[in-house]
């Protein structure tokens, strides 16, 4: 068959609409002019730059620190309610449950901080805690989010896992909690991860919620490129960007393999 | 194929009333909610038997086994094995292992890990488990691929693994879910011969569950055929197929021609049943537990009539019919004939092709007589 000219036409222009603003973002972050659309030749002194300033990188490691706690406590909550769902096929309010479980996955983020906000200030005032709003309220609001995501994930590896393997082990000597250590945890742990990674990267990239939530002296890396870009755009964001895109590339690639790798073993029967 | 009929009462521990049964299962129920999967079932299984549970989907064998095995506990009765009460004891520590229908082969395991997995659970040495993983795989022939992984092997080596997996613990009793079904039909007829001859080496107990019943048949030291939750009837092979207990039985297990009819002369050493549908009556060359005028029914096998240009004598005037040939199925060794009877009745007769292209074979539409010898039929009263 002659191959046709239009086929990858399409798929370029496809690419350039999706990854044409990141690549001149990572472009200019290598900028040596202070105006940020103008190139004057090649420099990293905005990296430099980057990491002389404490506000930005306090902000970057306070969003590290949310994102993995967040994405952890979400790890735990969506893996229970993932076996519950998978496992627990008959129970008063499953329907219910499932439903709520994937809310906030549809549930728009303006919604989702306002609630969690008001829910805050009732229970400070009503039960005194939690006291302020701070790194804890951002990280119980990304580990709610973040849980149904793990959730999803967690429930669909759940989902085709061949309950005659635990079985097997049983059969064979195996303690329940022995069979869950060495046949469950190794064959669900690609959907783990992912899980992990998803929440994390998810975690990192909110600005909605988080600004909702924050309170003084704890604004995530979003919240500050964000105020920062409302007073004209500095190039040392663009180095960050470029470093926080390597890292949610990095991310995304490594659940993606792990996934890949889980699957076709299966499919190949 | 199967395991050669063995001659002395000794090897036939169920016809011996004193025998005592290794494993004991008595008046077992199973609810799921309000639907009983198993009801009331008890059956004695003996030491060194290759025991079958035979019956279609639904039929409660599957429920049966994992109870055995300790999955689902009876709602009611025991479960004793080896003289022990078994009924409410984790499948960890039962003496007994499984082979999986789906084979259950641990994916991130490789072949030797996963035969080791139960030694390993046991906390046997090292060296002994090295020693008894080898073992095992010579004994199901996959020396070569102790190192692969599952979804490196194909559906008959998994087979294998998974056999040789649950014989590792060296159990006294070993429980198989449809252990060929997923294999075809060619190799299916090879691992079956092997099955049977690991089983004869290790003296094992095996209870096998199954649909296919030519599987059973060439297995089985005995078949329990279930039905509903129930065991319709228990016995060798031989008893099962010409002599079943019951209508259910007779239809189940291989093809029947089944009619109804009415006791005419009851007799200690005869009987005679008048069957409109069949046309003529029967004459059964032996007593049956019935009474005058009874309602029963009288099942043949489609090998067990005989058809003829010429009329037979019959026997006592009985035991011959009349009708026409409509079909003919020729399946190379045999040919299935189906005659209509006068009465409208359609009859299945299988004829051995003993001559080779014979150009004298009863053909389409030919006039024929059907006939069958006194004791070939089986009289039915359930």
């Amino acid at each position: 068959m002659r191959r046709g000219w239009f086929l990858p036409i399409a798929a370029s222009l496809g690419f350039a609409f999706l990854y044409a603003p990141i690549v001149s973002l990572v472009i200019f972050s290598f900028n040596e002019s202070k105006l940020v659309t103008v190139w004057s030749g090649f420099s990293t002194k905005w990296y430099g730059e980057l990491f002389s300033d404490p506000q930005l990188l306090g902000a970057a490691w306070l969003s590290l620190q949310i994102a993995a706690i967040s994405a952890s406590i979400a790890l735990v909550l969506g893996t229970l309610a993932a076996v519950a769902l998978v496992r627990f096929r008959r129970f008063k309010g499953r329907t219910l449950f499932s439903g709520m479980v994937s809310a906030p996955l549809v549930m728009p983020d303006v919604i989702t901080g306002l609630a969690l906000l008001l829910l805050f200030v009732a229970m400070e005032s009503t039960l005194g805690w939690p006291q302020g709003r701070g790194m804890l309220t951002i990280v119980i609001a990304h580990a709610t989010f973040c849980t149904a995501y793990v959730c999803v994930v967690v429930q669909s590896r759940l989902s085709d896992f061949d309950r005659s393997l635990e079985e097997a082990a049983m059969d064979l000597g195996a303690s329940p909690l022995r069979t869950f250590f060495d046949i469950t945890l190794p064959i669900i742990a690609p959907a783990l991860v992912s899980g992990w990674l998803l929440g994390f990267t998810l975690s990192l990239d909110d600005l909605v919620i988080a600004s909702f939530v924050s309170g003084p002296g704890s604004s995530t890396l979003p919240m500050v490129i964000f105020s920062k870009v409302k007073l004209g755009v500095s190039p040392d964001v663009n180095a960050l960007a470029t470093i926080i895109i390597a890292i949610v590339a990095l991310g995304v690639l490594i659940a993606t393999i792990l996934q890949l790798r889980a699957r076709p073993k299966k499919a190949r029967g | 194929m199967a395991k050669k009929p063995p001659l002395a009462i000794d090897t036939r521990p169920w016809r011996d009333p004193k025998a005592k049964p290794f494993v004991r299962i008595r008046n077992v129920t199973k609810k799921f909610g309000d639907v009983s999967a198993v009801h009331d079932v008890s059956l004695d299984i003996y030491k060194s038997e290759l025991f079958c549970l035979l019956g279609g989907s639904g039929s409660g064998k599957s429920t049966l086994l994992r109870m055995l095995a300790g999955f689902e506990t009876p709602t009611s009765g025991t479960i004793e094995i080896d003289g022990q009460d078994m009924t409410q004891v984790a499948p960890y520590n039962r003496p007994v292992n499984m082979m999986f229908q789906s084979y259950a082969l641990f994916p991130h395991m490789n072949v030797e890990q996963n035969i080791a997995y139960g030694l390993k659970r046991d906390g046997l040495p090292r060296a002994e488990i090295a020693a008894r993983v080898a073992e095992l795989l010579a004994l199901v022939k996959l020396q070569d691929y102790g190192a692969r992984k599952p979804h490196q092997l194909s559906g008959g080596q998994r087979q294998r693994v998974a056999l040789a997996r649950a014989l590792a613990k060296r159990p006294k009793l070993l429980l198989l879910d449809e252990p060929l079904g997923a294999l075809d039909k060619k190799l299916r007829e090879e691992t079956q011969f092997e099955l049977v001859k690991i089983q004869e080496t290790l003296g094992v107990t095996f209870i096998v569950v199954t649909h296919d019943q030519e599987e059973a048949m060439s297995l089985a030291t005995r078949i329990g055929v279930m039905n509903q939750g129930e065991i319709a009837m228990i016995g060798e092979p031989t008893d099962i197929y010409e002599f079943p207990n019951s209508k259910f039985v007779a239809n189940f297990i291989g093809s029947a021609n089944m009619v109804e009819g009415v006791v005419t002369e009851d007799e200690p050493d005869h009987v005679r049943i008048r069957s409109a549908e069949l046309g003529c009556d029967i004459h059964v060359g032996h007593g049956v537990d019935c009474a005058p005028d009874q309602l029963l029914w009288w099942a043949i096998r489609p090998e067990k009539l005989h058809l003829s240009r010429d009329k037979p004598a019959g026997i006592h005037g009985a035991n011959v019919t009349h009708g026409m040939v409509e079909d003919i199925g020729y399946l190379g060794d045999m040919s299935v004939y189906q005659v209509l009877l006068d009465s409208g009745m359609r009859l299945r007769v299988t004829q051995t092709n003993t001559v080779r292209g014979n150009p004298d074979a009863i053909t389409w539409d030919e006039q024929v007589y059907v006939t069958w010898g006194d004791t070939s039929g089986s009289v039915l009263t359930v």
